[in-house]
């Protein structure tokens, strides 16, 4: 299957996806240092994103959370790319910065966490899990 | 630019510009005249932050007029503040890539008082929401609340998106707010902010009833309106200078009001180890009312007077500086009680900031009093909030 979306950083990444329904916000809801979610009462709290695909409806809170991003790149775990289903200005600012491949306006109910995934530049090309 | 002919900043800085334009639906990119950037503090920067300015600033320049907003300490004098040498390292570090990437290195939440004043209906890219507020409001010009990495982009190209506040479309007041109660004091004005804010959240207010404000009283103002949830831009008639439709949907704030806002900043406890003025940067006036105030007087609790370093030298000419010394109390130029270290350091305390108070509790965990200037120097003196 394959979606298209909105570029918002250019880029082609393929790997594990790792889905959830909520928001998420980089600065103070993410370890920096693991590249997991560590936001109290999240549905991905204590999953570990390195080497997946993040697939998530939106980011939330403070704009340093751009610069929690990068700092996740520079660390070396980061997402590999970023879906989302509407992208806001923290995300896409960090997602430039650290040069994050990332796409929104995608249908994310499509994709399940272990599906297999390739983004390329707006595209979303999904493998399921059978 | 976006095919990085220009350099990788520029290249970067364009792509983070455009990608907003898509998000919010621009149509164009527009020139702006200024920026201020926000996200000076190492303390909120961390090295993420730092290693990306560094990044920026290896062939990066911004293009316009760009000033920055308050660090962690006072740059100068950071030892006299209680600042780990740690922390003054980085900081520093922070400062010497902003001032590479070609910005005036002033530190201040109030750069319209220091040099960065843009004109009536000019366009803008301003971070900081107390001077975002500020300039849309009381100015008249247009931008709208830009994060620090949006602000150092749109600084980098020259331009932004035309969207949100830049566009008459947005700018049209959606809620009539008439003000019942009287306000004495700059803390009156922050508490006036807050519940506006509770009443018109998210929304741009259109004021009426208010005969009298001053720049210091709309400068709190523009803090607590925006800190406590309404939009960075306002109306109040006869005041502010941009035309506006009076909105149908009419709410009054009454005196009960105001004095509930005081209710819900105020926590419990009388003791005060912490007073702060200068939320947003103090003016020469403010100064010079503390001065008064203080002279004399020797103080029991820690007294940062926040202000920009060039407000300072204005204080030091006419005597202000060495009335407040004097007395024990301390400057604290380039920083403020939101972006300083200060966690874990003082329990309680006492400003005259509506704005100052939120980060106060929120980011550094203290309790707070809120009051005028007078009842703060007071504490200050005594160690308890009468």
């Amino acid at each position: 299957m394959e979606l298209i979306g909105r570029i918002i950083k250019k880029g082609k990444a393929s790997g594990e996806a790792l889905v959830t329904s909520q928001p998420i916000s980089f600065f103070g809801g993410t370890d920096p240092d693991k590249g997991i979610v560590t936001e109290k009462g999240h549905e991905l709290e204590g999953k570990s994103f390195v080497n997946k695909i993040l697939v998530f409806p939106t980011g939330k809170g403070s704009t340093v959370g751009s610069y929690a991003l990068y700092r996740l790149k520079k660390n070396n775990v980061a997402p590999l790319a970023i879906v989302n289903k509407e992208c806001e200005p923290v995300v896409a600012v960090g997602a430039i910065i650290s040069d994050i491949p990332c796409v929104d306006k995608i249908d994310i109910s499509q994709i399940s966490s272990g599906d297999k995934v390739e983004v390329e530049d707006g595209k979303v090309r999904i493998a399921k899990i059978i | 630019m976006l095919n990085g002919e220009m350099g990788r900043a520029t290249q970067k800085a364009m792509e983070i510009i455009v990608a907003l334009g898509d998000i919010y639906g621009a149509e164009e990119l527009i020139e702006i005249s200024s920026v201020q950037v926000a996200g000076v503090s190492y303390h909120n920067l961390g090295d993420a932050g730092l290693e990306f300015l560094n990044e920026f600033a290896e062939d990066g320049k911004v293009r316009v007029l760009t000033t920055l907003n308050p660090a962690g300490m006072d740059l100068e004098d950071w030892k006299k503040l209680a600042i780990s040498e740690d922390f003054a390292n980085k900081q520093k570090l922070v400062i010497d890539a902003f001032s590479k990437l070609g910005i005036i290195t002033s530190c201040t939440c109030t750069p319209y008082l220091i040099g960065n004043l843009p004109r009536f209906r000019e366009h803008v890219a301003w971070s900081e929401s107390s001077a975002v507020t500020f300039v849309n409001s009381v100015i008249g010009a247009r931008t709208n609340r830009e994060g620090g990495p949006s602000a150092l982009a749109a600084a980098i190209v020259g331009k932004t998106a035309a969207y949100g506040l830049h566009l008459d479309e947005n700018r049209v007041p959606d809620v009539h707010v008439d003000v019942k109660a009287k306000l004495k004091s700059i803390s009156d004005w922050g508490a006036l902010g807050y519940s506006i804010s509770k009443k018109a959240e998210n929304k741009i207010p259109y004021i009426t009833s208010i005969k009298r404000a001053s720049i210091d009283d709309l400068k709190s103002f523009s803090a607590s309106l925006v800190t406590y949830g309404a939009k960075p831009l306002f109306y109040i008639r006869n005041i502010t200078p941009e035309k506006a439709k009076r909105p149908a949907n009419k709410v009054t704030i009454t005196q009960d009001d105001l004095n509930g806002a005081y209710k819900a900043i105020n926590d419990e406890g009388e003791e005060i180890d912490f007073v702060s003025i200068g939320c947003p940067h103090a003016s020469i006036n403010e100064i010079a009312e503390v001065a008064k105030l203080l002279n004399g007087k020797k103080v029991k609790a820690e007294f940062w007077i926040t202000t920009a370093r060039q407000t300072k030298t204005l204080a030091d000419s006419r005597g202000y500086t060495k009335m407040i010394e004097e007395s024990g109390a301390k400057f604290a130029c380039d920083t403020c009680l939101a972006v300083a270290p200060l966690k874990g350091r003082f329990k309680s305390v006492a400003t005259n900031s509506a704005k100052g108070c939120f980060y106060a509790r929120g980011t550094n965990q203290m309790k707070t009093k809120l009051g005028d200037v007078a009842k703060c120097v007071d504490a200050a003196v005594n160690g308890r909030w009468n």
